[in-house]
């Protein structure tokens, strides 16, 4: 599936039918451990695995190194020690996972701030050299799938900070992702937009048939929109808790008020302050 | 307009204030301009001061129409110059910048000499260009573009390294080429520095031209406004210096005029400073 001369062409060839679920995991992490070169050890003996199609959440303190896992799974960092596998897969050294897109949201919009909306939205295809023609109609479909079809000609200084952070989405969106990256996303808004976004993630995650590992340090936003949270700890950088989330399907304002809802960001404030219980004794 | 601001005399002259206050930014120094003439004008009127030491305004204008054909064809030699110079060391100072930032190694063996450049005096290494570069025009140009260069240089290579980096790891997700992160991120990222260095080194080409004029000492049809204001100086023709300088004056500010409207141009609508 990979080809080296022409590594590009292979990201945005748009899917023609639904990807049969492979019996290899999107992600696994295998051991991993990642030391910089000052002595800090932001990662230590991790181990995870992602199925394809899942919706897992990082959860952690700042410093338990869940950016910089999620980075790893980009193929922006490598590790120190260990070994991570896309499907089953090396990051080859040309940065081709063989023909799975990765997509990735960053904690601030990251647009360019001289180009509209459209024209960032169109990067990526434009990078993989797609035709102008069949891009635009792409960008457009985007666009529209985060609200956003009446500014595709806006500046992003034209627009709020939800609707940059919705710009952002929807250029991670546009390649049709197999993998899903988010770096604490909607950390800089207001809680109302915040909740309108996870919302909405939720939906573009079930109408896209894609797997998204979602970085977050609040709780109840690892509940309301996961299907898994996986719990970090600092110093070192670990994992110490992996939580299925038991929630229904499709989940409205109402979930967030509900028992089931509450009795879960229980149950992980607890299994927090039991690690900083043992982390101070 | 109320019928409060129509009859209180103080809310009146504060509406006034108000109404011209977009203009204030061209109003506010004409006004200072045209007293500190009138000043001068009168101390020299008043004073009796000779024309040889401090000439009025009034005679520095008389003597620019009189000279006006010697005087315009001079500035047209100093602007031939000065353009030139400009050209080549935005240029120039473009690829070089281009070259450093490909890789550390190359900035790093290269740099300090780009530093010496711009610590050396022109006036002390004139004198060899203009020994060495047989064409006049030639080693006029490279004297000033010697001058102008080292902003163009520095300015760019701040610019081409001032790039986001949430987007260059966007750019390295979505496996950009070197070329594409080059003219699609780093060339806009580094506009604004671009256009800074543009402005600086605008006005550097025009002090480099006359100084090189200066240690040339050139005469004759092409002379530019430096050999103008030596010869005034020799002759004593302290209007015609003064005319000679009034012109260069105001070639630096049209040039610094010209390079702002284009950087405000080009960067309209995005960049904070032109918000």
């Amino acid at each position: 599936m990979m080809n080296t001369s022409a590594p590009n062409a292979a990201v945005v060839t748009p899917h023609t039918q639904p990807r049969e679920v492979l019996p290899v995991p999107a992600l696994s992490v295998k051991a991993v451990d990642k030391r910089y070169s000052n002595g800090t050890i932001a990662l230590q003996a991790v181990d995870l695995t992602i199925q394809a199609g899942e919706f897992v959440s990082l959860l952690g303190p700042s410093g338990c190194g869940k950016s910089t896992l999620l980075k790893m799974f980009a193929g922006l960092e490598t590790p120190t020690q260990g070994q991570l596998e896309w499907w089953g897969q090396p990051y080859s050294t040309t940065g081709a996972t063989n023909g799975w897109r990765i997509s990735m949201v960053f904690q601030e919009p990251t647009l360019m701030p001289w180009a509209t909306i459209e024209e960032n939205v169109r990067l990526p295809l434009d990078l993989a050299k797609m035709p102008r023609q069949r891009a635009n109609q792409l960008v457009a479909e985007a666009l529209s799938g985060v609200g956003l079809d009446k500014f595709a000609h806006a500046l992003p200084r034209e627009l709020s900070g939800g609707m940059q952070m919705r710009a952002s989405l929807a250029r991670a969106l546009v390649t049709k992702p197999d993998l899903l990256l988010l770096d604490e996303p909607f950390g800089a808004l207001d809680e109302f937009t915040r909740n309108r976004l996870d919302a909405d993630l939720r939906n573009l995650w079930q109408q896209n048939n894609m797997t998204v590992v979602f970085v977050t340090h609040s709780i109840y936003e690892a509940v309301y929109i996961s299907s898994r949270v996986v719990m970090m700890q600092a110093r070192p950088g670990r994992v110490i808790a992996n939580l299925p989330i038991d929630g229904p399907t499709l989940r409205d304002a109402a979930y967030r008020v509900s028992d089931p809802f509450m009795q879960q960001c229980k149950a992980l404030s607890e299994l927090i302050s039991d690690a900083h219980h043992d982390a101070v004794h | 307009m109320t019928h409060d601001t129509t009859t209180r005399p103080s809310a009146q002259i504060r509406h006034a204030l108000q109404r011209l206050l977009p203009n204030m930014k061209i109003v506010a120094p004409v006004l200072v301009g045209v007293l500190l003439l009138v000043i001068w004008q009168m101390t020299c009127t008043l004073g009796h001061i000779p024309s040889y030491l401090v000439p009025a305004p009034s005679v520095i204008a008389t003597q620019f129409v009189q000279d006006a054909p010697l005087l315009l064809g001079s500035l047209l030699a100093t602007l031939k110059i000065t353009l030139l110079a400009f050209l080549c060391a935005t240029i120039l100072g473009v690829l070089i910048a281009l070259l450093f930032v490909q890789s550390p190694l190359i900035e790093a063996s290269l740099f300090p000499y780009a530093i010496l450049l711009q610590v050396t005096p022109i006036v002390a290494i004139a004198p060899l260009i203009i020994i060495w570069v047989k064409n006049m025009t030639a080693a006029l140009v490279l004297c000033a573009m010697l001058v102008a260069l080292f902003p163009m240089i520095s300015n760019t290579v701040l610019g081409l390294r001032s790039v986001n980096s949430g987007l260059i790891h966007l750019f390295r997700i979505n496996r950009a080429s070197r070329w594409q992160t080059l003219v699609r991120l780093r060339i806009p990222s580094a506009l604004p520095y671009f256009f800074g260095g543009l402005r600086i080194s605008s006005g550097l080409s025009l002090i480099g031209a006359v100084v090189a004029e200066f240690v040339a000492g050139t005469g004759g049809n092409g002379a530019g406004l430096a050999y103008q204001i030596l010869q005034a100086g020799f002759q004593l023709n302290i209007p015609r210096l003064f005319a000679a300088l009034l012109l260069i004056t105001l070639t630096g500010v049209i040039l610094f005029g010209i390079t702002d409207w284009m950087a405000r141009i080009c960067l309209r609508g995005w960049h904070e400073s032109q918000l």
